[in-house]
């Protein structure tokens, strides 16, 4: 546990246009590690991943990853540091097919998963390869967006919300991909609504509150603190 | 003879011919704005005068330097896009964040420089370019006389806009540019340098309309002006068809032409002005366009 | 696109400074004949009312007319050809410019609106140069030649136009017509509900303006102004020809009201006599004009968006901002 972060926020402070949304967001995630962060809407989530890829342009603080300072680097050199983002929207391309969308973000390190294995891993993808990508359902759209990121080689992923408005079977679909993937060693960091979900897979979890990290506790302790959170996010 | 509604066939043929010809201008041409505008969100009414370029510099090499046709097809396209290239970097690539009009703007004031300075060297005057030897002389069709440089006109335009049409739906480049067309920043989160991608894509479509241009010397005359008078019957086939599909503003392209060519045929007086007056029924009929999404 | 005019109105101490400023420009106006040619100064006059005229549509509608000359050029061919053919008296001559402005600018409009942003651009540019082929096709305009020897005649019988000075003073007089004709649109209530539609059309829609019958309106408006321009400019130089309708000539608006300042009430009149002044200047050299044209275009695009004046509002509003 002594071992230094992978993926190092310090201070994190963010602007959409005049607005100040993130302030001084401390985060750290450890290689292999999972962790999800929580919150009311609104509270931020989104924004710090939004903001640790550099899609979010106005930002101030320290970003880091393997020591290595992103916060300079130009937005596609953050992808290829080694990072993968899954965005809420899911960011499914219409104008491509799915095999097109599936290899579409370029390799950005060795041992990402080759496309039959990601075939193997999700065969309603192989099936409809040459259908539209925006023509998937909601379920299989969101398999696409995680799919398309394993294959870069990226070591650490954003996802953001993977199970929103989704079926339960799929939720548990996508909860046994999450696991698959933490086994390979991938570092994830998760935006999650869902408790139940999150629990099977997170280690520690952050809690954010009006662009601010409030709390943060280990995996375990969810069930324990679980009259705290519902307070917190009012659920 | 034989007549059809009282027109003479060949008469009729020919005006078909011219139609075709220019239709594959209209259609490369417009290739060339939609790729541009999907992408980098701007109309480049430079677009004319880069074709204009495109002619000149076949009719400079050829004349200074002696290089003929063949190698300008290749050179002139890339002496084009080399400056299209360094238009983007330099001036183009600060506009991003502002109004997409400006972007117009930049682009129409860069065209009156290129119009402008090339009027001033050469004057206003057409200068002949003549076509390869190779290309030279007709064949009979049987059912009229075709100049064979008019058939390679055709032939190379078609190949020219498949080939582009290929490029940007079966191969791995054509993915990024589709994809950045609907959401660049995502597509740069990925890790692809979208920002090259938009000077590329440019300085391809500049060089896309050389390659028109330098295809168009041999038939009108290489003018300083050649390009702008194009340009904007260019912009309203463009409103026609709609910029949101490739296909649709080839297609469009060589449909207008052709009946711009018909036109003249049986009412000649109004040749001049039948793409605006289709631009105008689009307009109140389809105001998308026929290939168009309402954005 | 715009710099917010309202801005001198929230302000008391800079409005009585901008009263002070509007009367000593007139002043300016009345005593400027004596100092430079008039012509010069007619030539400007005119093409700041047209410049005006299309700020009207660009700066406080936010669309981007690039077939303004159809309407300046229309109404110079009605005008001459009333004055000349029918042999109307001047005035009545120039209104019926400005009411076949007007009527073009209601058709092309109508066409126009369905599209937004750089599609307007394109199919006002379009429409207009339709319209310069009409004019080079239809013999009532006289093919290359134009209208030619056009007759200044007697304003309402009485004055002579053919003295200069009169003429200048009647010039004068219609550039400051249109100029608070504008001046009063945009302060109108229905002035400002374009800068609304402007601002946010969807909201506009929402509050459940019919924007497109507003954008239609000031289309009309700004095309009657730029009639009323092109008209005055057809009786002062005699002549109507299709330099007036090509597409040059759409540019060149735009680039007045570009430098001088889109959105500003008097930035269109500062680029106008920059630009014409400019043309007037390299005329006498062969330094080619639209290669400059071209270089003014470039550096106001990249270095300064707001124009002239809009960056000296900018600059005075930060300096009173800071100072307060």
């Amino acid at each position: 546990m002594s071992s230094a972060p992978l993926l190092e926020v310090r201070g994190l402070n963010a602007w959409y246009g005049e607005s100040h949304v993130l302030h001084g967001v401390d985060l750290d995630i450890r290689e292999g590690e999972t962790v999800t962060l929580l919150g009311r809407n609104g509270a931020g989530k989104t924004t710090t991943l939004r903001a640790i890829m550099g899609i979010l342009r106005r930002r101030e603080g320290v970003i880091r990853l393997r020591g290595k300072d992103l916060l300079s680097l130009p937005l596609h050199k953050v992808a290829q540091a080694g990072i993968g983002y899954v965005p809420e929207e899911r960011g499914i391309f219409a104008s491509l097919n799915v095999s097109e969308n599936l290899t579409l973000p370029p390799t950005v390190s060795d041992g990402g998963m080759s496309v039959e294995e990601i075939y193997t891993l999700f065969p309603n993808l192989h099936e409809r390869r040459s259908s539209q990508g925006t023509k998937l359902s909601g379920g299989e759209q969101q398999m696409l967006a995680i799919a398309r990121v394993l294959r870069t080689g990226a070591k650490v992923i954003l996802l953001d919300e993977p199970t929103e408005g989704l079926a339960p079977v799929i939720v548990q679909r996508i909860g046994d991909v999450l696991v698959a993937l933490k086994k390979r060693g991938m570092t994830i960091l998760l935006v999650e609504q869902n408790f139940r979900f999150a629990k099977k897979v997170a280690d520690r979890f952050y809690l954010m509150e009006d662009g601010r990290m409030v709390n943060s506790f280990p995996g375990h302790e969810l069930d324990a603190r679980m009259d705290e959170l519902h307070e917190v996010l009012g659920v | 003879m034989n007549t059809i509604f009282g027109i003479p066939t060949p008469a009729l043929y020919g005006q078909i011919l011219i139609g075709l010809i220019n239709g594959s201008f209209y259609a490369m041409l417009s290739l060339g704005l939609a790729v541009i505008f999907g992408l980098l969100r701007v109309i480049n009414f430079a677009h004319g005068a880069q074709y204009m370029l495109g002619a000149f510099a076949a009719y400079l090499l050829l004349n200074w330097l002696g290089i003929n046709y063949w190698l300008a097809l290749v050179l002139a396209p890339l002496a084009v896009g080399v400056v299209a290239v360094i238009i983007e970097r330099t001036m183009l690539s600060r506009l991003y964040g502002v109004d997409h009009l400006y972007g117009l703007l930049l682009t129409f004031g860069l065209a009156l420089i290129l119009e402008g300075a090339f009027r001033y060297w050469f004057g206003a005057a057409g200068q002949p370019y003549a076509a390869p030897a190779q290309l030279t002389g007709a064949v009979n069709l049987g059912f009229m006389f075709m100049p064979v440089y008019r058939g390679w006109v055709v032939i190379a335009s078609l190949v020219i806009c498949i080939g582009t049409w290929l490029l940007i739906e079966k191969t791995r480049l054509g993915a990024y540019l589709r994809a950045a067309t609907e959401n660049a920043t995502l597509v740069q989160a990925f890790g692809v340098n979208v920002p090259l991608l938009l000077t590329l894509t440019y300085g391809l479509g500049a060089a896309l309309a050389a390659l028109a241009g330098v295809l168009a010397a041999p038939i009108y005359q290489v003018s300083p002006l050649m390009g702008t008078n194009l340009i904007i019957i260019v912009f309203a086939v463009v409103v026609v068809g709609g910029m949101g599909s490739i296909l649709g503003a080839i297609v469009t392209g060589y449909v207008l032409g052709v009946l711009e060519g018909l036109t003249k045929v049986f009412y000649p007086e109004a040749s001049s002005i039948v793409i605006f007056v289709i631009m105008a029924i689009v307009l109140l009929v389809r105001p998308a366009g026929l290939f168009g999404r309402e954005e | 696109m715009a710099v917010g005019t309202e801005y001198l109105a929230e302000q008391p101490k800079l409005r009585t400074s901008a009263i002070v400023l509007g009367a000593v420009a007139i002043a300016a106006l009345l005593v400027a004949p004596f100092f430079f040619y008039p012509v010069l100064l007619m030539s400007i006059l005119c093409f700041a009312l047209f410049a005006c005229a299309f700020n009207l549509l660009i700066g406080y509608v936010g669309l981007l007319s690039f077939g303004h000359a159809a309407f300046f050029g229309g109404a110079a061919y009605f005008t001459a050809h009333a004055a000349k053919v029918w042999g109307w008296e001047p005035l009545a001559a120039i209104l019926l410019g400005v009411v076949g402005a007007a009527a073009m600018g209601l058709v092309m409009g109508f066409l126009a609106i369905r599209r937004q942003g750089i599609y307007f651009a394109m199919i006002t540019l379009a429409l207009s140069q339709m319209f310069a082929f009409i004019c080079l096709q239809v013999p009532f305009t006289h093919g290359e030649d134009g209208i030619q020897g056009v007759p200044r005649g007697h304003l309402l019988g009485i004055l002579d136009l053919n003295q200069p000075l009169t003429m200048y003073y009647v010039t004068l007089a219609i550039f400051l017509f249109g100029f608070f004709a504008i001046w009063r649109i945009v302060h109108s209530p229905f002035g400002n509900i374009l800068k609304a539609i402007r601002e946010n059309e969807r909201r506009a829609i929402s509050l459940g303006y019919r924007v497109d019958r507003y954008k239609l309106g000031a289309f009309v408006m700004s095309a009657a102004l730029a009639g009323l321009a092109g008209g005055t400019k057809a009786i002062v130089f005699q002549f109507a020809t299709l330099t007036d309708v090509a597409w040059q000539m759409s540019g060149e608006v735009i680039l007045m009201t570009l430098l001088g300042g889109i959105g500003t009430l008097i930035g269109p009149v500062v680029g106008a006599g920059l630009v014409i002044a400019l043309q007037k200047y390299l005329a006498a050299s062969d330094f080619p004009v639209t290669v400059l044209i071209g270089i003014i275009f470039v550096i106001c695009v990249l270095l300064f968006r707001r124009g002239i004046v809009g960056e000296i509002l900018e600059f005075t509003k930060r300096r009173s901002k800071s100072a307060a």
